[in-house]
């Protein structure tokens, strides 16, 4: 008994946090999406099984929605990992007080509540004469309506990038100069050296970076919300978490269809979870992992 | 192959306002290796980077045979290096740690495979293979990285501190191995090391440097027997070199009422008179005391006060004088040094 003590009292904290916002509402959601609970029913829920899937199987929207979801996520990540990773690359192979003003310069959007940034936005991207693009162009056209997922990942992106771009800085600094200077002895250009050593030391920030970003993308909805609100049109740049925001939390008529959202957000659960695994195994999670440094025995 | 001659001409390196390396001309002939002795900070690393092309140097110039190479990179200068923490790549079998050179060389995988396999049985490693760094020893993994030096068979191979982490057993080995090496392929070699029994039993010639300046390129030999400066007496020889400052009048070293005669050669005026533990005895005719006894195994060193200064005097073992007896000392006329009020050598 004495030798569990250790592990249990270390595991404990953690775990009743897990178990309180992790899993309670994992399971709350589940329950939930089994039932027909709306603002109409909200007294009196009913039993409906399985009936919200079938529902959303049903909507003759849904393939479009799952498509926008996957070209949202992908577009933006690669444009995030992959920005991220130019910038940390850039920023490190300057002087160093040029690539801290460069970082701080990608900061900048972090900082700004959502809104503005999506109003700095509008107003950059549409017509004149609210757009200044516009403006000083002379264009009629919207760019948020003409090139809709090209404003969103952009949008996204300029912001996202800078988290790729500070867990990869320091990732970079962190691998010893000798390193670099070996690779140039032995004949690499600076190409080589960031392909055949950077990156592969890089692994495990990459992997972690994509697999955090893709969650997150997932279930973040506020710029396409901000920027479009799913269109222009019919469902154009709507995403899977949008369309559950509005089923369960918005909808027109003020029918808020809660357990049809439960339903689509524990779809979202069962994706990412099924994607976190992909990504273990590609990037080969197992032999990522260390040997444990302190031994409980 | 053969080596190829290297040649520093006016070399200087500046950190901002840190000076380096103040200037440095050195010719190392092919095929000869050099060992760079000096203490810590004193430029040796930065030296050896820039002929590595890692180091842009501040003024200077640098060639490999007639050739200048300091606006030239790394990989366009054919030298090999090993590093003090060994940068090997930590992702990387130690197979593909050697193979890096060779497969940036788009050279084809079998001849790869075997020039791996070759290096990695001269250097005993071939079992090691398929290991990562991590997954080997502390001497295994100085010889991966040598054989990465060696596998593209440079033209100059740069050795630094290459010994410094090993335990004082395999160091001795790995000194032999390197230097029978070295002496096969026939690369010209620099060998960076703050041991100087280290530099003393691998170079050819050994160049002593002090905080950013050269002060003696001489073989092993020359520096223990002529050493140019006081800095080098000091700092070549254990025990060190026995350095009186003084006066020199005609005939005698004079140290406050102490006058210990000197054969002639002498400078004239302040100066320091050297000599070392070994060349000294505690049969002459300079009054002093003993201060401290201390046995080395085969010989006994002993501390002896003369005046105002301190000397030390290796006896044979059957001698170990009490401290706070008195004790006269002497030492070998014909292995004396003389040095000028600057430190500067004087005569033969
Ligand atoms: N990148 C750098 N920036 C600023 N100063 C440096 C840099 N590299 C070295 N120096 C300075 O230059 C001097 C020489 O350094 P170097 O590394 O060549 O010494 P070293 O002789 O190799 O010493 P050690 O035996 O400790 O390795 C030191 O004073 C050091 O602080
Ligand atoms: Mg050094």
């Amino acid at each position: 008994m004495r030798r569990y003590a250790a592990p249990v009292i270390f595991l404990l904290p953690a775990t009743c946090l897990i178990v309180a916002f992790f899993l309670a509402p994992v399971v709350t959601t589940l329950y939930l999406s089994l039932t027909d609970i709306s603002v109409i029913t909200f007294q009196n829920p009913q039993w409906v099984g399985m009936g919200n899937y079938a529902t959303l199987l049903r909507d003759q929207f849904i393939g479009r929605i799952v498509l926008n979801t996957a070209r949202y996520v992908v577009l933006t990540l690669l444009f995030n990992v992959g920005m991220g990773l130019v910038l940390a690359l850039l920023s490190s192979s300057v002087h160093q007080r040029w690539g801290d003003q460069l970082r701080a310069v990608w900061l900048l959007p972090r900082i700004l509540p959502p809104v503005v940034y999506v109003l700095i936005w509008q107003g950059l991207a549409r017509e004149a004469p609210y757009g200044l693009i516009g403006t000083i162009t002379g264009s009629s056209t919207s760019w948020i309506t003409a090139a809709p997922w090209a404003v969103i990942v952009l949008a996204n992106g300029l912001v996202g990038a800078s988290f790729g771009m500070l867990i990869f800085t320091s990732a970079i600094r962190a691998i010893p100069a000798d390193l670099f200077y070996a690779s140039a002895v032995d004949g690499a250009t600076t190409l080589q050296t960031v392909r055949r050593v950077v990156l592969p030391l890089l692994r495990w920030p990459i992997m972690f970076v994509t697999a955090y970003q893709t969650l997150s993308l997932l279930t973040s909805f506020e710029y396409i919300l901000l920027l479009t609100d799913g269109g222009p049109g019919f469902y154009t740049t709507t995403v899977w978490s949008l369309h559950a925001y509005k089923l369960a939390l918005s909808q027109y008529f003020g029918n808020v269809e809660f357990g049809l959202g439960a339903a689509m957000a524990a779809v979202l659960v069962v994706i990412g979870i099924v994607v976190s695994v992909a990504y273990l195994r590609i990037f080969n999670f197992r032999a990522l992992v260390a040997e444990p440094k302190i031994e409980v025995n | 192959m053969k080596g190829i001659r290297v040649r520093l001409k006016g070399l200087a390196k500046h950190f901002g306002r840190v000076v380096a390396l103040r200037t440095l001309d050195l010719d190392v002939r092919a095929g000869e290796m050099v060992a760079f002795l000096g203490p810590s900070g004193c430029g040796k690393t930065t030296t050896l980077l820039m002929i590595a092309g890692i180091y842009q140097p501040t003024a200077g110039e640098i060639y490999f045979g007639e050739r200048r190479v300091e606006h030239l990179h790394p990989r366009d200068r054919d030298v090999g290096m090993v590093f003090q923490s060994y940068a090997l790549y930590p992702h990387l079998t130690i197979f593909d740690n050697i193979a890096f050179p060779l497969t940036l060389k788009k050279i084809a995988p079998a001849e790869v495979a075997r020039r791996v396999r070759q290096i990695a049985d001269l250097l005993g490693i071939a079992h090691t293979l398929d290991r990562r760094p991590g997954q080997v020893s502390g001497g295994q993994q100085q010889r991966a990285a040598l054989a990465r030096a060696l596998v593209k068979e440079p033209q100059v191979l740069l050795l630094d501190e290459p010994l410094s982490n090993l335990d004082a057993q395999i160091r001795v080995q790995a000194r032999g191995e390197i230097r029978r090496l070295q002496q096969e392929i026939g690369v010209t070699s620099i060998l960076v090391t703050h041991d100087q029994s280290e530099a003393l039993a691998m170079a050819d010639r050994v160049a002593v440097f002090s905080t950013g300046e050269l002060q003696q390129f001489a073989p092993p030999d020359e520096l223990y027997r002529r050493p140019a400066n006081t800095f080098v007496a000091r700092f070549v020889g254990y025990p060190p070199m026995n350095l009186l400052e003084g006066r020199y009048e005609p005939g005698a070293f004079v140290l406050d009422d102490l006058r210990i005669p000197v054969p002639p050669g002498h400078p004239a005026g302040r100066g320091w008179l050297g000599f070392r533990p070994e060349d000294a005895t505690l049969d002459g005719d300079v009054p002093g005391r003993v201060t401290v006894a201390e046995a080395l195994g085969r010989e006994n060193l002993v501390t002896l006060r003369i005046g105002p200064a301190e000397v030390k005097v290796l006896v044979p073992q059957g001698r170990r004088p009490a401290p706070g007896t008195p004790a006269r000392l002497g030492y070998r006329r014909e292995h004396v040094h003389f040095f000028d009020a600057s430190g500067r050598r004087v005569g033969a």
